[in-house]
């Protein structure tokens, strides 16, 4: 049933869209609600012993009229806090939940990973648990068989594919089920916060797999709270809150106002009676050129000279700065990571000046600032925020990352007698 | 993969049956095999316990209803008979039994996978259906160890099997559904299941029992189908299902239940399938 999709006939906010691949994911409207009883009658002795308790329901509307599309080849975030409703919508989008209302359509194979190595079991072996991890992921069974070759040598597991499970070790298991899901190959991949598992090693691995999906044009749809994701791999972003829509567009105003509203509650909580809403903002920020004026393009081997200040929106504790200089690809490229020594005040700022050595090859690049604090959980990013974009331009070549210096000549070497 | 672009289609969410039918099959024929491998791996025996459970119990009634109660001697091929009585319903009250827990046992998959809900009970029933073989291999090694001949009526087996597997796919299917948001039901199925097992013939032949009490039993649908499974595999003289309820119109109650408890069945696990991720 129904016409064909085309771009227009989406209802709700028309955000700005960098791709312009057709909609592979159409949410229109989409209402979703969870009975919570106040009283849970869960057995019959309890029914028994109060006939006619009626169970009080308590309403959680977990989803409210959310519409948005998703187009072929876009890398596409979720996020929100905890309860805001984004693995709600996930669950909805993986065909997991049923919405009350509204409308879910999308094209191709759709593979969720709302966990790694779901259905896994300890007592089969590699190869059974393939076959069947891979049909759950919605190959068929030939696919996933035919499969798993490639799965156990990108999880360089290949002569353990007869040995259970339950003899894995943990690292091993991880990277099994990570193999699944990459050789899995669907058209579009709904994807929950897999990065959360493993150690920094794995998450890198992670990275470096989402950056190649994006560069190949594959659709992925990433449900996360980790801004500096949103911001180096989503083309769009969307916020949630409450079970609606807040914010739908470029990543980096996503995650200003996920910072905004992460915030805002905990100013309000200390009493602070300003309408602090960032935790630190840009005051100024370019990139200027020998005589001190602001650029946008560099030169290749020109330093990088900047021209930055922040402002604190509230109290920043002994705050450290990142900088990270992203490539086209979203990849960072270098970082550095300078340390406040001193607390900053409300609406106090910070200023950096000074020059950095500039190796990149051509090229369009960002530069980002994180902004980080010690808190009683260890070290947390507070902010992340776009500095500036900028373009190298020059004639060195433009493979690889940076050009280095290199003293190296070719000697045409004598024949021996 | 595809390369002509993939047209948009509904996402209805969870059901029954959803994702299609093939990847339903494939997936009923992985989690039965997964389930069949974990029962019995690691056991000393393997596969030959599912032969020699039935065995074990066959053994014990049959000293007790021959040497104790004396029942077995005014029955033709009694032995048999209770053998061929516990195989058929140990394999309802097995799948039955283990549907209860099924679909919150696979609580991972259901919750975090796009999953067809009608394969889980499906795949204990399909397990306890290959137990059911293996034990039915057993059962005709006895039929001629104890001389009952061939008959053409053997042919005729496979329409009480087919009864026999959709009322335990239906009670299967209910108990399933019904498990995650009454989670009295496993106790209360297991008491159940043993009030069926004694009113149900399988360590009497029914023509022993007073007419009163053998109205009662009929009602009950495993009756007349061992009934029918005796007369058709083992005793031609025994009487038969119509003949023990009164002729024909003796049979509809039992008819009756067995329609009821399969249109319950589809209704709710139709209606609760969409819901259970939410229910565990």
């Amino acid at each position: 049933m129904g016409s064909p999709s085309t771009a227009d006939d989406v209802t709700g906010p028309a955000p700005a869209r960098r791709s312009d691949g057709r909609v592979v994911i159409d949410v229109a409207g989409l209402d979703k609600s969870f009975r919570i009883p106040e009283h849970r009658i869960d057995s019959l002795k309890e029914r028994a012993t109060h006939p006619f308790t009626r169970v009080e329901y308590r309403e959680h509307r977990a989803l409210r009229g959310v519409s948005f599309d998703v187009r072929e080849g876009e890398f596409f975030g979720i996020v929100g806090r905890n309860g805001s409703g984004k693995s709600t919508l996930l669950k909805i989008l993986a065909g997991i939940y049923r919405a009350d209302a509204g409308r879910v359509r999308m094209a191709g194979r759709v593979a969720p990973f709302i966990e790694l190595g779901v259905g896994f079991n300890p007592e089969l072996t590699a190869r059974e648990n393939g076959a069947l991890n891979g049909v759950l992921m919605g190959q068929t069974l030939r696919e996933a068989r035919r499969n798993l070759d490639a799965v156990l040598a990108f999880a360089e597991l290949e002569e353990f594919v007869d040995l259970k499970l339950k003899n894995y070790s943990s690292g091993m298991l991880v990277r099994f089920a990570f193999a699944v899901m990459v050789q899995s190959d669907a058209d579009v991949m709904l994807i929950d916060e897999v990065l959360a598992v493993g150690d920094a090693a794995f998450a890198q691995k992670c990275m470096d797999y989402f950056r190649e999906r994006r560069r190949q044009g594959r659709t992925v749809v990433l449900v996360t709270h980790d801004m500096t994701t949103v911001q180096t791999l989503c083309h769009r972003a969307l916020l949630l809150h409450d079970g609606e829509l807040r914010y739908l567009g470029e990543p980096e105003d996503t995650a200003l106002r996920y910072y905004r509203m992460n915030f805002a509650g905990i100013v309000a909580a200390q009493g602070g009676d300003q309408v602090v809403d960032v935790n630190a903002r840009v005051v100024r920020a370019a990139l200027l050129d020998a005589s001190g004026t602001a650029v946008e393009n560099v030169e290749d081997a020109e330093p990088l000279r900047l021209d930055v200040a922040l402002e604190a929106a509230r109290p920043l504790r002994r705050p450290k700065f990142t900088f990270h200089v992203r490539n086209a690809d979203g990849q960072a490229v270098f970082e550095f990571a300078r340390r406040l020594d001193a607390d900053v005040p409300l609406g106090g700022r910070v200023r950096f000046d000074g020059s950095v050595e500039n190796r990149l090859v051509p090229g369009t690049y960002s530069l980002d600032v994180y902004i980080g604090e010690e808190n009683e959980r260890g070290p947390e990013t507070v902010q992340g925020l776009r500095l500036v974009n900028f373009l190298v331009f020059g004639t060195a070549p433009e493979h690889g990352l940076v050009t280095v210096k290199a003293d190296v000549e070719p000697v045409l070497e004598e024949p021996q007698p | 993969m595809s390369d002509a672009p993939a047209p948009l289609r509904d996402v209805p969410g969870p059901s029954a049956l959803g994702g299609g039918t093939r990847r339903a099959l494939e997936l009923l024929y992985l989690i039965a095999a997964t389930d069949f491998k974990k029962h019995y791996f690691g056991t000393a025996l393997g596969y030959l316990w599912s032969i020699a459970r039935p065995l074990m119990l066959f053994g014990v009634l049959l000293a007790v209803f021959t040497q104790v109660f004396r029942l077995g001697s005014e029955v033709p091929h009694y032995p048999v008979l209770l053998l061929f009585n516990i195989v058929l319903f140990g394999f309802f009250q097995e799948a039955t039994g283990v549907a209860v827990t099924s679909i919150v046992g696979q609580e991972g998959i259901v919750r975090k996978t796009q999953f067809p809900r009608l394969v889980i009970p499906l795949a204990v029933v399909l397990t306890s259906l290959f137990n059911l073989a293996l034990n039915l291999v057993v059962v005709l090694v006895f039929l001629l160890a104890f001389g009952v001949a061939p008959m053409w009526t053997w042919l005729l087996f496979p329409v009480v099997l087919a009864l026999l597997i959709v009322i335990t796919v239906a009670v299967s299917m209910l108990v399933s559904s019904l498990f995650p948001r009454f989670r009295d039901l496993a106790i209360i199925w297991t008491v159940l299941s043993t009030v069926l097992f004694y009113a149900s013939p399988v360590l009497y032949p029914l023509e022993k029992v007073p007419a009163t009490l053998r109205d009662v039993i009929m009602i009950n649908p495993l009756a007349p189908l061992l009934e029918l499974a005796r007369k058709w595999v083992i005793d031609p003289t025994a009487p038969g299902p119509a003949a023990l309820a009164g002729g024909y119109a003796g049979l509809l109650p039992a008819v009756a239940v067995f329609v009821l408890v399969c249109v319950a069945a589809v209704w709710v696990f139709k209606r609760e399938a969409p819901r259970i991720a939410e229910e565990l």
